[in-house]
């Protein structure tokens, strides 16, 4: 098996997508440069770019599939993990940061037994940092979808996180 | 060739057109380091420590990349320039594991040269937060230390240029680079060859062979144990480099005088195997040849080749020859014949070889390589290794005579010892093959077409009357040229040569390293391949078949090239690998 880096969540692409993501690597394969491009319909189609995408595009372009990896780990664009149905967002910036948003941050990765970029197995919970939200004034600041949690205690966390759960 | 006129630190200079201020200067007599340029591997002006001041340009430029041009006035050594590289050192030095101490790289590491060559007298100038990095000890062959590492993208090069692999590369960005593979993921567990030609081109200590130095030393202190050596050819061609002589220095002499002092029991030679080889592989050819067998013929001597083929051309697998290598025939005999012959239990053989490979100590543990129920070859170690082990015995090498290898098992023929350098073992093979069929001798023992660096070569030639087209690789990206040619009916061929490493053995991943200061105006595989050349010119002996230890071995042991018993000793089996574990 593929000692895949942090790979928590299982994968679930589908043959459709994977024809999809074909059809794209077919369309661009001749045009110079064309692996940017080809990774980001990639993620557009499956969402991330986990081996099993990654491994297809290798495959398709003859390329070594560290190529791929090099350049899916250089640019901030490329996710290696999956988004949560519940993405939880923290506030690291400096305003939350010196109101304790780093122990949030801490007791959110114990809780969830992720790491910051990953996603809980079961596909329900993403973890990232964030910096600054422009809500300072409600500081230590945290987010999950398009819901604000602001001055945060790190005891409000598990109930909070059980409100999706 | 047109020339152009420059100056260099006020003389007047003359250098073709086309050349980088390096090559420039070079021919000035002035030396220009670099970390990591490296010639035909890596050329991206990255690390800046090339710098020099052309007269009219804004800022300092890398002389590794930069073309000169006429009239240019070139300064190689002002203070500004010897300021630029200092600090270009110590920036390196800020996030570096500097234990020069227990490095393995110590003495010959192209960094702590630098910071020696400028006066890096503070190592820790701009020290901060370091990278800590787990060591990558998972492969057979290597291990990659990343704390030492200054991303010179050299390794990255030579492993997807040179050998067209690609299993490493820069992951993560800025200060979070590391060179690793997909994923992460240990290097055992992707498709590397084991070929080691990144360690070949590393200038510092993260990456080197797993040493079994200290195996070794165990076992010949071990009295129980009757440990035998055997040496490789091309280990001949270099040996002599880690102890200062200059490259192309044949060192064969020294190294068996070496060995014996070390204490080994018997110091035999790879090149009796070879001879071996190329009778089973030549028997395979013919009876391929004659009764409508699977051709081309692959050579199956190097086990980095053999690992490239298993993962990327699965479907030439059959077109292996069954032949196991030079190495782990040498084995199979050894603890056969030659224990039998000396009444020596097999299991008290301790077998080790002096390879200039790493691929070797990968192959030891393949499947169907203990041909008699032990393992063939016990531990494999690289010229490199065998170098440590004279320095840590006090050997003078200056001071060691020239001397022999012993019977019977040390016994080769020029045939034998040009199996290092690439086209050595076809021309070997035509040698014998040419005189089994015809009866007579080839007119010339020198097949020359099948000779040189180049990294594809074709000859054509007539054996009794049948037409043989043969081919002849090195290095893995050029073997690919050749098998997909193959795969697609562009090309054919009856026998085809193929090596893992560009140039042949000598050039291989467990040589002594030599510094971008030499490779970049030395072609080391040219001078090293000259030495077996002319070996194999003074022996008297230069046809494998007339090697009088191999003879007997067949008369009194293995009846006939390809029997039953040779094929249960001497031959293996491939399987395909996948590209991810
Ligand atoms: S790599 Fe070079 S500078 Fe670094 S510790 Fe080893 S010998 Fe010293
Ligand atoms: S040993 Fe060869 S294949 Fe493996 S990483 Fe090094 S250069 Fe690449
Ligand atoms: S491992 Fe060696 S060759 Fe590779 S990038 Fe690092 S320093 Fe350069
Ligand atoms: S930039 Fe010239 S050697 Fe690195």
């Amino acid at each position: 098996m593929l000692r895949a880096k942090k790979q928590t969540v299982p994968f679930k692409g589908t043959k459709e997508q994977e024809n999809q993501l074909k059809q794209v690597i077919k369309e661009l394969r001749d045009e110079k440069g064309c692996l940017m491009p080809i990774m980001q319909k990639a993620q557009d189609i499956y969402g991330y770019l986990p081996i099993e995408v990654q491994k297809i595009i290798s495959d398709e372009l003859s390329v070594p599939m560290e190529k791929v990896y090099g350049v899916a780990t250089f640019y901030a664009q490329f996710n290696l993990m999956p988004k949560g149905d519940y993405q939880i967002s923290v506030c690291l910036g400096t305003a939350c940061y010196v109101k304790g948003s780093g122990n949030i941050f801490n007791k959110i990765k114990t809780t969830l037994k992720i790491d910051s970029g990953e996603c809980t197995p079961d596909g329900k919970f993403s973890l990232d940092a964030c910096r600054c939200i422009g809500a300072c004034g409600l500081a230590p600041v945290m987010t999950v979808n398009d819901e604000v949690y602001g001055r945060l205690t790190v005891d409000e966390v598990e109930t909070i996180l059980q409100k999706y759960a | 060739m047109e020339m152009v006129n420059i100056k260099i630190n006020g003389v007047d200079v003359q250098a073709p057109q086309g050349s980088t201020i390096l090559e420039a200067a070079r021919l000035a007599n002035i030396e220009i380091p670099t970390l990591c340029y490296l010639k035909e591997i890596n050329a991206i002006g990255a690390c800046r420590i090339c710098v020099v001041e052309v007269k009219g340009a804004r800022t300092l430029v890398t002389a590794c990349v930069y073309p000169i041009n006429e009239g240019m006035e070139i300064f190689t050594n002002t203070p500004k320039v010897i300021e630029s590289r200092k600090k270009t050192l110590q920036l390196i030095l800020s996030d570096h594991d500097k234990k020069c101490t227990s490095c393995v790289r110590s003495k010959n590491c192209e960094l702590q040269k630098l910071c020696h060559d400028y006066g890096v007298d503070d190592a820790d100038r701009f020290q901060g937060v370091a990278n800590k990095f787990e060591l990558d000890d998972s492969a057979a062959h290597m291990v990659r230390d990343n704390n030492k590492c200054i991303l010179c993208r050299r390794c990255v090069a030579a492993c997807e240029k040179t050998q067209g692999i690609g299993v490493i590369g820069a992951n993560e960005r800025g200060f979070a680079t590391f060179i690793g593979s997909a994923f992460d993921m240990d290097l055992a567990d992707t498709a590397c060859i084991s070929c080691g030609q990144c360690i070949a081109v590393c200038p510092v200590g993260a990456l080197y062979e797993k040493d079994n130095t200290k195996e070794v030393f165990d076992a010949i202190a071990d009295p129980k144990k009757h440990v035998i050596v055997q040496t490789a050819p091309a280990v001949r061609a270099a040996l002599a480099e880690e102890f200062g002589y200059p490259v192309g220095t044949d060192s064969q002499g020294k190294m068996f005088a070496a060995l014996r002092r070390l204490g080994f029991d018997k110091v035999f030679d790879t090149n009796f195997s070879a001879d071996l080889t190329i009778m089973e592989e030549g028997t395979e050819f013919l009876d391929r040849l004659n009764n409508g067998g699977k051709l081309p013929l692959i050579t199956s001597c190097s086990p980095g080749w053999i690992r490239y083929a298993e993962h990327y051309f699965p479907d030439f697998l059959d077109n292996l020859s069954s032949c196991k290598s030079p190495q782990q025939m040498f084995g199979a005999v050894a603890k056969s014949y030659y224990a039998e012959k000396n009444n020596i239990p097999k299991e008290d053989i301790v077998c080790v070889s002096v390879m200039p490979c790493t691929a070797k100590k990968f192959e030891i543990g393949r499947e169907d390589q203990a041909a008699n129920g032990v393992p063939d070859v016990d531990f494999v170690l690289t010229t490199r290794e065998l170098a440590r082990m004279i320095d840590r015995a006090g050997l003078m090498f200056d001071a060691l005579p020239d001397e022999e290898a012993d019977a019977p098992l040390g016994l080769g023929t020029g045939a034998a010892v040009i199996f290092g350098a690439t086209g050595g073992v076809m021309e070997a093979a035509l040698r014998t093959v040419v005189e089994i069929v015809t009866g007579k001798e080839a007119p010339s023992l020198d097949f020359v077409d099948v000779r040189g660096i180049e990294g594809v070569k074709e000859a054509t030639y007539d054996v009794g009357g049948t037409t043989v087209k043969v081919a002849v690789a090195s290095g893995t990206a050029n073997a690919r040229k050749v098998l997909e040619a193959v795969r697609n009916g562009e090309k054919e061929y009856h026998f085809i040569e193929i090596m893992g490493c560009p140039g042949g053995c000598v050039n291989g991943g467990g040589q002594p390293i030599q510094p971008a200061s030499v490779r970049n105006f030395v072609d080391i595989r040219a001078e090293r391949a000259k030495v077996l050349y002319e070996i194999d010119k003074n022996n008297p002996l230069r046809k494998s078949h007339e090697n009088p230890a191999v003879k007997e071995l067949y008369d009194t042991y293995l009846e006939k090239p390809g029997s039953h018993r040779a094929h249960e000793l001497l031959h293996t089996k491939y399987k395909a690998r996948d590209l991810y574990k």
